[in-house]
């Protein structure tokens, strides 16, 4: 083989290069994200299991039924009744009330970039707390 | 050498074999929870029941008013300044209307204009000079033909069925500005800028979202408080100030399927005109003059 040391070297090369995001942070995952759960309401629409895998289902579908049909009361499989709202039932006050301590926490630890709030108002958050945050 | 047919058959008889064996041992590799774990989507048995039986949907509010064509009669010798700009602020305040200068770029759901231009083509020469100086309150018409739902290619903009108000879902839309070429009425903005920058933060209704850069918006004849069983905006706004000065409603929001509504008896009595009849996209917003 012609040059057979420069390929070599040259594959080993490509090859540490290629795998170099796999062995470069192999075991120093940063933690899994803790949400801050609300401290009056201990029920949400949906089961807690149910919520952290569909709950993007479940707003398309909260979508859906109040824009397009009008239907804008939502009954979970617990037979209580919800106004099928973002802004006024997700994230009310004496639930999800804190966007940057429940939303932001997975969804920055995942890299999802979801557009709801480019129209929906997330509830205001006082700056000291935020503050708190940054530290 | 070479392969001859016996030793071929043996070969492709066994690899055909490992082939069919090879799921059972892929099964075989994860133990019965595991693979019943990855069956349900790691819900329990009762959970994944309990989801696969309950079919979740929606209903109307029990407290909404209902219709099956919603209508607005606008009385326009019961209008004056007062009450026009009482309308446009109640509106806009409430649907977080971004206030734009910029005539190219403003958004409006709701606004006034003069005779002339609110019924183009009926500008008669000798009219009553009162009524051109009438503010006329311009709105969507909620058409019961509405061209702007024929062209929206996503149908982002669209009639509900039940009570025929044409709606914007801005989930949907791109964007296009079909419709608002479409529409004959100029009832129409196209959100140029993101109207958050032009809607104080205390100003803000934090009940009801702002919309997007790059989205098209309207009157929707307030459809989120006819769901809570609320008249909309414009019509509560209006008739509180006639009611403290004494005049007959100038707006008056109903039913126009229902023959006892007031809507009905309103036009019964008055003599009234809808913008641009001959394009028959069929108003629903009425002007008694």
């Amino acid at each position: 083989m012609y040059d057979g040391g420069k390929i070599l070297a040259g594959v080993i090369l490509g090859l540490i290069l290629l795998t170099f995001p796999i062995w470069w942070t192999h075991g120093s995952a940063p933690p899994r994200p803790e949400v801050k759960l609300p401290e009056k309401e201990k029920k949400c629409v949906e089961e807690g299991a149910y919520m952290k895998r569909k709950h993007m289902q479940l707003l398309d579908l909260w979508r859906d039924s109040v824009v397009r049909v009008g239907d804008r009361s939502y009954v979970s499989f617990n037979g209580k009744r919800y106004d099928m709202s973002l802004q006024n039932t997700c994230m009310s006050t004496n639930c999800h009330a804190k966007k940057t301590e429940f939303c932001d926490r997975c969804h920055n630890y995942t890299g999802v970039v979801p557009y709801c709030w480019d129209c929906h108002i997330p509830p205001k958050e006082e700056p000291q707390e935020k503050a708190e945050e940054m530290h | 050498m070479g392969v001859n047919r016996r030793k071929f058959l043996k070969i492709a008889g066994v690899s055909a074999l490992g082939a069919a064996a090879s799921p059972a041992t892929e099964a075989l590799a994860i133990t019965p929870t595991e693979w019943l774990d990855k069956q349900l989507g790691g819900f329990s048995i009762p959970e994944f029941l309990l989801h696969f039986f309950h079919k979740p949907a929606g209903s109307q509010p029990a407290e909404a008013l209902t219709a099956t064509r919603w209508a607005m009669a606008v009385n326009v010798r019961m209008l004056d300044e007062e009450i026009v700009e009482a309308c446009m602020e109640a509106c806009h305040k409430i649907h977080n209307v971004p206030h734009i200068e910029n005539p190219k770029r403003e958004i409006k759901w709701i606004w006034h204009d003069e005779y002339e231009h609110v019924f183009p083509g009926q500008e008669n020469e000798y009219i009553d000079e009162n009524l051109q100086k009438l503010p006329f309150l311009v709105l969507c018409n909620h058409c019961f033909n509405p061209p702007c739902c024929r062209v929206c290619p996503t149908k982002a903009t669209f009639k509900r069925k039940s009570d025929g108000v044409v709606m914007m879902d801005m989930h949907r839309c791109i964007g296009c500005r079909f419709c608002m070429a479409a529409c004959p009425f100029g009832a129409r903005s196209f959100n140029w800028v993101d109207p958050r920058k032009f809607i104080k933060e205390e100003e803000q209704n934090p009940e009801y979202p702002t919309r997007a850069k790059g989205v098209v918006e309207k009157c929707q004849f307030c459809a989120e408080r006819l769901a809570k069983g609320q008249m909309p905006a414009c019509v509560e706004a209006a008739q509180e100030i006639c009611k403290k000065k004494g005049r007959e409603p100038a707006l008056v929001f109903g039913d126009l399927d229902d023959p006892n509504s007031e809507v009905r008896q309103v036009l019964r009595s008055h003599y009234s005109i809808r913008r641009k009849p001959e394009l028959g996209t069929q108003p629903n917003v009425y002007y008694i003059v």
